[in-house]
């Protein structure tokens, strides 16, 4: 009966362009990562640095929801509902760094 | 097909539809990747917020700086090599949903296999670097109470966010296996559609994502 079912199973060709689309995703991340290297041992520490990393990684993690998740091809109301919390996640993550240096702060002058 | 056309101009939110056009168990794998989400964020935050109100830190090249079989000089060469396994897993993992809809049970088990093989890969090298971690570089290492690199919260983080990640990949390891022990019975091919690979897969890119952010703001930053 199994074998009954299986013989109606259809197997696609491999969609190339699909594919090609994939690796062309994945090569930009490495190359990201690579030049992410590179920036950790050419420049020196500080905002500007810190910076670069941050909006690096944002466009490493763009990649991976938008196209290996398929969010990026979702509707709308759905990629919106994932997005939106995240973005509210930003606002503490600024917050707390901003409190941290504070508490930082009130150390140094005590 | 009147129905649809006419359900098409109202709007999506006033019922009869799926306002989100997915599968039941793709909307919840992504609603639980958001609740995930918040907790690795809430641990790389409290991360940042230590680290902004202590004196000192560690520059994080020189403390991982060791590789296994090279004795020298090596800062987050090794680490670097843990990303592009973990970064190269995700892509036969995308290429294992992307067999999964031409219905190819054969290629699913190959490139299952190979995301399989990448994440214990990952694993044993993250074993290898909490060893070195611990033992350290001949100054007591580093543990809960004691710690030669720098301030004992900097080794506490690098347990709990570097380990909460490991069990994610620990976990995605195991749920990978089973859905690949299905492919070879052939329950997929019985059900007749490999939803499951895409909704691991979903779990897998995450556990990616978050070693995304892991790297930046715990190694290069």
């Amino acid at each position: 009966m199994t074998d009954m079912e299986n013989n109606n199973i259809v197997v696609q060709p491999v969609d190339k362009k699909k594919v090609r689309h994939l690796v062309n995703v994945a090569l930009i991340l490495f190359f990201v990562t690579v030049v992410e290297f590179i920036i950790a041992f050419t420049m020196a520490s500080g905002g500007l640095r810190t910076t670069i990393f941050v909006v690096m990684t944002i466009v490493k993690a763009y990649y991976i929801v938008s196209e290996f998740m398929h969010l990026g091809h979702e509707v709308k109301p759905l990629r919106w509902s994932i997005i939106f919390p995240m973005i509210l996640v930003m606002w503490l993550i600024a917050a707390l760094i901003i409190e941290g240096n504070y508490i930082y702060l009130i150390n140094l002058f005590n | 097909m009147a129905s649809t056309t006419v359900t098409a101009t109202t709007n999506v939110w006033s019922g009869g539809q799926s306002p989100f056009k997915v599968s039941y168990g793709k909307l919840m794998m992504w609603i639980f990747l958001l609740s995930d989400a918040f907790t690795f964020s809430a641990l790389l935050v409290s991360y940042g917020m230590i680290r902004y109100s202590s004196e000192s830190w560690p520059v994080p090249e020189e403390v991982f700086s060791a590789m296994p079989f090279y004795h020298g000089y090596a800062p987050l060469v090794f680490v670097g090599i843990m990303t592009f396994i973990l970064i190269l897993s995700s892509v036969t993992m995308v290429l294992a949903v992307e067999a999964g809809h031409r219905m190819d049970r054969k290629g699913v088990e190959k490139w299952m296999l190979w995301t399989i093989i990448g994440g214990l890969t990952f694993l044993s090298c993250q074993a290898w670097e909490w060893t070195h971690f611990i033992h350290g570089t001949g100054a007591g290492g580093a543990n809960l109470q004691w710690n030669e690199y720098g301030p004992p919260a900097f080794a506490a983080f690098f347990f709990f966010i570097t380990g909460f990640h490991g069990t994610h990949v620990f976990s995605g390891v195991v749920l990978n296996y089973i859905v690949y022990y299905n492919t070879v019975r052939g329950v997929y091919d019985r059900r007749g559609h490999y939803e499951m690979v895409e909704k691991v897969g979903l779990y897998w890119h995450f556990v990616d994502l978050v070693w995304v952010f892991v790297f930046t703001f715990f190694y290069l930053v």
